[in-house]
């Protein structure tokens, strides 16, 4: 089922959770919701499922407006943070739930809606725990029955909020890849809400990168990643340096020295500079670099963080140097960027290297 | 779950010391403040011997005052465990103007002298009062029948279901209430499929307490009730009558088998609850 979200606008009293939002979601895609806390990312999925409404804008399924639409009339599955299961069932019923409340006709012979249960149990590979009740699951299974739970109805959208946010990372990333499976199995348009960049790369087919109720950005993993379209977008995924620099003839100037980049069609005056710390090349004379001392340095895995402190001490930059790099405190370091990003002060377009 | 139930064991260790000082007051205590003075009412009826005993209580006067106090304590206790569990529901769900008078209103009958309490509904709903001139025409009698016992009983034990049943229901989370709706259950299913029974061991307690304070109540009802024997007399009245004409023995005969009657209800009520807990699993 296509969901795209129109021009949607939710306040609450007057605050904007979310400011002009659209979306669109294609069939049997799996997206993410990416961005820092209270950036509206469980508005989104919220008004997406119904069970909140916007103050402005629309929701369609499909082709079918569906904003007016309550939220049992949705047919949607929702996975709940802290899962929310009903506690007085057992997990069979906690599965079969959904088909027990419906009216009439609609409503499968009880032996049939026992056997979805059984079959949805062994999908999310929770056979033979059927009969207990949900306090007696772990965290993990919780979630899993959790999510049997929402796709009993055949939903048209499946939306989950921080999936695994209370589990621990083994857990985690088992129940990632597990997730990725049975997405690919099912077919079910999902949308599921993160923090974890990390998750959001790795699982999502698009990621939604979202900040102050805005969307920044939508795109594959490797769009986030290597064409962030935005500062916000570059400082959050993955890591990232910046430094206030200056545009004047076609050169990026880091106060009185120029930073040997060339940019084009851009018009003078300030911008940042973007690039990340792992991609960068050391250099021994300076002419055209960006260099300083070293004001701190430590041990990252199998590479080294230095913090440079450049401009007379002004600002400070991260790069990473090999291990067995010379560098003590205090010693000085040239370096430039092989990839970056420049992002002008004045509204125009950003810049980037190759 | 399985190895905990199959060895029984007398104390669990646990993080917090003090188990032995913790049971030793609380017999103590008990003891002196409930168990001995109970007993002495076991030890009077003992007295009397089984025949006596039995002749007592099969008195029809007093079967029938006990007919009347069990009975219309069920009645209110089911009546308050349904509309306490309404209001409960309006206090925590609801915010309207007046909220919090209302909340505070509802421990009044706690406070209120229960004497007090009876002369006003007797007040009421007398023939000539302001509702009982209402109910007259219809040839509904409230004041001096048992319906008027029931009235006073369920101004009683108000409280003790709103009580219990609202802090359990402030605590329901919001996301299963959405959950159920999501999964396409309607107001009406979620509200019996899943508010009510996570309610269930709140509503019994409530009931429980509710109904053994009307068994007990005494001062409201007797100015409601006509206290006419056979028909409208409460057994509390009938012991109180006995103690009047001296007869001890009668009156101990009476509680004796108040008590026991009591005793078995709120343990029934106790074995529910236990069941329904490890059912659900709450609690250990
Ligand atoms: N019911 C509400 N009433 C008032 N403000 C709300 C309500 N729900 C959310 N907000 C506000 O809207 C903003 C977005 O909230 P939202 O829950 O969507 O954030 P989020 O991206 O899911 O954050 P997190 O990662 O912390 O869960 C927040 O500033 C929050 O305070
Ligand atoms: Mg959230």
């Amino acid at each position: 089922m296509d969901v795209s979200i129109r021009n949607v606008r939710k306040e609450f009293d007057r605050f904007p959770a979310l400011r002009n939002v659209s979306l669109d979601i294609h069939s049997g895609e799996l997206i993410a919701l990416l961005g820092p806390s209270g950036s509206g990312k469980t508005t989104l999925l919220r008004l997406i499922a119904g069970l909140e409404t916007p103050t402005e804008g629309s929701i369609f399924f499909g082709a079918e407006d569906a904003s007016m639409k309550s939220v049992q009339e949705r047919n949607v599955g929702f996975v709940f943070q802290q899962y929310a299961l009903f506690r007085h069932m057992t997990v069979a019923e906690n599965i079969g739930f959904g088909l027990k409340v419906r009216k009439g006709n609609a409503r499968p012979p009880k032996e049939e809606i026992r056997k979805r249960a059984l079959e949805l149990l062994d999908l999310v590979q929770l056979s033979g725990l059927e009969n207990r009740y949900p306090n007696q699951l772990s965290g993990g299974q919780r979630q899993r029955v959790a999510l049997a739970r929402a796709m009993a109805i055949e939903p048209r959208v499946l939306l989950l909020d921080e999936p695994f946010g209370a589990l621990d990372a083994q857990v985690r990333r088992e129940l990632r890849r597990w997730l990725r499976e049975i997405h690919d199995a099912t077919g079910h348009t999902t949308v599921f809400v993160t923090h974890d960049q990390e998750e959001a790369l790795e699982l999502a087919d698009r990621v939604v990168v979202m900040s102050q109720g805005r969307i920044e950005q939508v795109g594959t993993a490797d769009d986030a990643y290597d064409r962030p379209n935005s500062p916000f977008v570059y400082g959050f995924i993955g890591d990232s340096s910046e430094l206030p620099v200056r545009v004047e003839g076609g050169q990026v100037w880091l106060a009185d020295r120029t930073v040997g980049l060339s940019v084009e069609n851009v018009p003078d005056g300030n911008a940042s500079l973007y690039f990340r710390p792992h991609d960068i090349t050391l250099l021994d004379g300076c002419g055209g670099c960006i260099a300083g001392t070293v004001a701190a340095s430590r041990r990252v895995a199998g590479t080294r963080r230095v913090e440079l402190e450049v401009g007379g001490a002004q600002y400070r930059v991260e790069i990473e140097l090999p291990v067995d790099h010379p560098a003590k405190e205090q010693s000085r370091i040239a370096f430039r960027p092989n990839r970056w990003k420049l992002f002008p002060e004045q509204q125009g377009a950003s810049v980037q290297s190759g | 779950m399985s190895n905990a139930s199959t060895v029984w064991r007398f104390r669990q260790p646990s993080v917090l010391p003090g188990f032995g000082l913790a049971l030793g007051f609380t017999i103590a205590y008990l003891s002196l403040i409930v168990l001995i003075p109970l007993s002495g009412v076991g030890v009077r009826a003992a007295a009397l011997g089984w025949d006596g005993f039995w002749a007592m209580v099969t008195d029809e006067r007093t079967v029938k005052a006990l007919q009347v106090s069990f009975g219309t304590s069920l009645i209110a206790a089911f009546v308050n465990v349904v509309f306490g569990t309404l209001v409960a529901w309006v206090l925590v769900r609801y915010r309207f103007p007046g909220r919090r008078l209302i909340d505070a209103a509802v421990d009044l009958p706690f406070a209120l002298p229960t004497a007090v309490a009876g002369i006003a509904l007797a007040a009421i709903y007398a023939p000539n009062g302001w509702i009982g001139s209402l109910l007259a025409p219809l040839g509904i009698k409230v004041a001096f029948t048992p319906v008027g016992i029931v009235v006073a009983l369920i101004f009683v034990g108000l409280p003790f279901v709103v009580r219990t049943v609202q802090p359990v229901m402030e605590e329901i989370d919001r996301d299963v209430e959405e959950a159920a709706a999501t999964l396409g259950a309607n107001r009406f299913q979620t509200i019996t499929r899943i508010i009510l029974p996570s309610l269930t061991p709140a509503i019994l307690t409530g009931f429980g307490l509710a109904f053994a304070r009307a068994v007990g109540e005494y001062g409201s009802v007797i100015f409601i009730a006509g206290n006419i024997p056979y028909v409208s007399e409460i057994a509390p009245l009938l012991i109180v009558i006995r103690l009047e004409e001296f007869d001890y023995a009668g009156a101990t005969a009476i509680a004796a088998i108040m008590l026991v009657i009591s005793f078995f209800m709120l343990f029934a009520i106790n074995l529910v609850q236990a069941w329904n807990r490890r059912r659900y699993g709450y609690g250990s």
